[in-house]
């Protein structure tokens, strides 16, 4: 992207300059610690002998970063996980998150703090008046190896607030699923929002919330059969994501399942885009005047997305055109040049509160829909 | 092109999501259908009771006679389709464009729909077997006898899962609208031209809006109609029958295996069936349940099986519009190369021969969908596997099989046509729980007559018969 091809205000125009300049720098500085002996982690500066080029002289541009081969999700499949560790951060602890998995290896990503980061970025996107701080929270989703649940918490508790956790595992939600065990799914469903509403209703003065847009629905539906809501006990701001969040949804749950917009049902519903490569992109405000579009923006420099052409991964696509989305991960800890989305969507301008590219409409890849199952998470 | 908006209880609803429905053969978009998500299905499903509450206010008799109104709106005058006047021309070519059936195909379902929806009084007469529909509705009644009889209604709706490519078996759900029962759909996303077009009809007869929704989209949809509503249909694979076998709040149908089975008395005369049997194979593309996927006899399948073959044999793609046209389209062309690998498993066994061999390549393969032409497959005992199989298409195996063993070997059967004239054969095919719909005598398995009980009696299905006693 350039600036100059930006239907943009004057104003705009100058902050996504600046911001691309930013992003330039940044990346600068992220490959010399990725290439640098002292610094780098054994994958990268194994594969920089791979390389037809020196990164460290000839990457001077976020442009650049497509000299670089596609990054390739095998990669991530399988040991060992120290291999991705950067010598820069030698002997601190490690996590390890995962994605994927429902058939064969899973994907593996290690972190040492980039999700606490992500997350203290996200809270400053967080109004205030609906995510107070010192509330108490609801994280309703997956835990286990994704990274999600240790995000939300440390959401909360930068937030000074305690975290409640239910937990979901979806590689057996898309077993249930496909093993066409539909009973069983709607009764782990049941399951987990029994023990939601034990929280909820315990008195702990939960008033924020993480939740699936399904999740969210089922909680919703299961505290009107008990002749409640989710203002009623207490909820003033939930966050949700995933790409299950269409419009349609969006405008069901303000309109319908929240009774509608804030400033009506005290409820502030945000959604969200993150994964265990980008970390949490944040929505542009979604409004019923906007046909409620959902258009994200990944936390640049942190991470950056691109809209590209379905057959010149090199090439974003216009504003407004539809092409696959390309992430870029560029932090101290992790180093991802390009890699391909499962996902496509629409290319979105810069606009004042986060003024680089966006992408709307994210939903699976054309391609490869057909092969995805779509469960509660 | 034409939109379909979801409708929530007779409203409908502007959807911010949507689907296109394409031309099978172009993939040109022909409509545009918005969807929505289990939730709105949820929160609607609250209200069902004013379904039933709306067709409660019109009496059985009232509400069977605007059902014979609709019946005659439904095929035969314009009616609001979505946004669109929608003629029946109009109906016939969007069906058939994207389901695949030829025009004169969805023509002939289109009036046995209309048939059904039309002798509504009558069917209704068979399914509760003369009883006084006032009963129904008020649930319980004095039946004649000097004793109150009672029927408890299970559900203020009936659900459907409606098929893709079958406008036949939307004869199932009709009734339900009669019985003062409102109906929650999930159009097939192929196929949703019968529910709306149907829907509009009912609504046209004058017959509350309040009963009626449509919901398109996914399938948490279908699951979501199943979930919340106390009585559903769905239609699909044996896969899906057996994933429901034993709820009683789902009635699951799925594939037919209709059978001819000729007796040792009749199958030295076997040619003089011969129209029957290849109607049974033929019509509809082979497309239906009721289609016959299996003709069984103890001698002479060599012959049987060549005879069909040499009539549908040759039997090859023509234009939908073609009125000489008997093959379907599948519209998903993965569709027609899985069946036809399956096919191609079934033939590797020994025993097993391809008797339409000789008449030329059967898959048949275009830009955005394929055909399979016509097969006669002659298997020579019931062990080989193919005497169990049922296809989308055209496909019949010849089994040869001693009389004494056919009905203990035959398996579920949906109409089984059983040609004979020995009393011993017929009592016990009468007898047999394999047989759901019983032909005695020379009747195509895709003759359905209405005016009989027929799967799955909805009566049986949305009412339970209990005892209710009042004080004297």
């Amino acid at each position: 992207m350039s600036a100059v091809d930006n239907p943009m205000n004057e104003q705009v125009a100058q902050k996504a300059t600046e911001a691309r300049d930013q992003l330039n720098e940044h990346t600068l500085k992220t490959v010399h610690w990725h290439f640098s002996d002292d610094t780098g982690s054994p994958f990268w500066l194994e594969k920089k002998r791979e390389l037809n080029f020196d990164p460290l002289t000839e990457i001077k541009s976020f442009d650049d970063l497509k000299k670089f081969p596609l990054f390739e999700d095998d990669w991530l499949r399988g040991g060992p996980i120290r291999r991705w560790v950067p010598q820069g951060h030698a002997g601190k602890p490690v996590y390890v998150f995962e994605t994927g998995g429902t058939t064969g290896v899973p994907k593996s990503r290690m972190v040492i703090e980039d999700h606490w980061k992500d997350y203290e970025l996200f809270s400053d996107t967080l109004p205030e008046k609906y995510f107070p701080k010192g509330a108490n929270w609801l994280m309703l989703g997956p835990s286990g190896p994704r990274r999600l649940r240790l995000a939300v918490e440390h959401l909360a508790q930068h937030r000074e607030g305690i975290c409640f956790c239910i937990d979901l595992d979806p590689r057996w939600v898309v077993k249930l699923i496909k093993k066409g065990w539909m009973e069983h799914l709607e009764e782990y469903k049941k399951h987990c929002i029994d023990q939601a509403i034990t929280i909820l209703t315990a008195g702990h003065d939960v008033k924020c919330m993480f939740g699936t847009p399904k999740l969210i629905e089922s909680l919703g539906e299961a505290l009107e059969e008990r002749g409640t809501s989710l203002a009623e006990v207490g909820i003033t701001g939930i966050f949700s994501g995933g790409t299950e969040f269409t419009p349609q949804w969006t405008r069901f749950c303000v309109e319908e399942l929240l009774g509608g917009p804030p400033e009506e049902s005290g409820v502030y519903m945000t959604p969200t885009y993150g994964n265990t490569l980008m970390g949490l992109a944040c929505s542009k405000p979604i409004t019923a005047a906007d046909g409620y579009k959902i258009s994200y923006y990944a936390p640049q420099p942190r991470a950056a997305t691109e809209v590209v052409s379905f057959d010149d991964y090199n090439q974003v696509v216009p504003f407004g055109a539809t092409g696959r989305v390309k992430l870029y991960t560029l932090t101290d800890e992790f180093f991802v040049p390009g890699f391909m989305e499962r996902d496509e969507g629409e290319r979105e301008a810069p606009f004042d509160l986060y003024p680089w590219d966006g992408v709307s409409g994210v939903r699976p890849f054309h391609e490869l829909a057909g092969a995805t199952t779509v469960g509660v998470y | 092109m034409i939109t379909l908006s979801p409708l929530r209880w007779g409203k409908p609803y502007e959807s911010l999501d949507s689907k296109e429905v394409v031309h099978f053969d172009t993939g040109e978009p022909i409509a545009r259908v918005g969807t929505v998500g289990s939730g709105i299905v949820g929160r609607d499903m609250r209200k069902s009771h004013l379904a039933r509450e709306a067709l409660l206010q019109f009496s059985t008799d009232d509400l069977i006679a605007r059902c014979k109104k609709a019946a005659q709106l439904f095929e035969t005058s314009d009616l609001k389709v979505g946004d669109s006047l929608q003629s029946v021309d109009d109906f016939v070519h969007q069906q058939s464009a994207s389901t695949g059936l030829p025009e004169h195909m969805c023509r002939s379902n289109m009036a046995k729909n209309s048939f059904v929806l039309s002798r509504m009084g009558e069917i209704l007469d068979c399914l509760t077997r003369g009883l006084d529909l006032s009963i129904l509705s008020r649930g319980y009644g004095e039946e004649g006898r000097g004793v109150i009889v009672s029927y408890q209604v299970q559900t203020p709706v009936l659900g459907a899962v409606l098929p893709n490519n079958s406008p036949g078996v939307h004869t199932l759900w009709l009734p339900a609208v009669a019985l003062q029962i409102g109906l929650a759909l999930k159009p097939g996303s192929q196929e949703p031209w019968t529910p709306y077009r149907m829907v509009s009809a009912f609504m046209a007869a004058g017959i509350p809006a309040e009963a009626f929704s449509l919901y398109p989209g996914d399938h948490d949809v279908g699951g979501a109609i199943m979930a919340k509503t106390s009585r559903s249909m769905i239609f699909g694979s044996a896969q899906t029958l057996a994933q429901h076998a034993g709820n009683p709040r789902v009635q699951a149908h799925g594939p037919g295996f209709s059978k001819i089975l000729l007796g040792d008395d009749v199958v030295d005369d076997w040619e003089d069936y011969l129209d029957l049997m290849v109607e049974s194979v033929l019509s509809n593309s082979g497309r239906s349940c009721i289609n016959c996927s299996g003709i069984w006899a103890s001698r002479h399948t060599r012959e049987i099986g060549e005879a069909i073959a040499k009539r549908i044999g040759p039997v090859d793609v023509r234009p939908p519009a073609d009125p000489d046209a008997q093959l379907a389209a599948f519209t998903v062309p993965a569709m027609a190369t899985g069946t036809y690998a399956m096919v191609q498993q079934d033939l590797a066994e020994s025993g097993v021969t391809d008797l339409t061999a000789e008449f030329g390549e059967k898959l048949i393969e275009r830009d955005h969908c394929a055909y399979l032409r016509p097969m006669v497959v002659l298997a020579d005992s019931p062990d080989r596997q193919v005497a169990a199989k049922e296809y989308m298409f055209p496909f019949v195996s010849v089994v040869e099989c001693p009389q004494a063993e056919m009905l203990n070997r035959i398996g579920p059967t949906l109409v089984g046509t059983v040609l004979t004239r020995d009393s011993d054969f017929i009592n016990a095919a009468g007898n047999s729980v394999d047989i759901d719909r019983l032909n005695i005598g020379p009747i195509p398995t895709n003759r359905l007559n209405w005016l009989q009980p027929h799967e799955g009696n909805l009566i049986d299905f949305l009412f339970r018969s209990r005892a209710y006693q009042v004080a004297t």
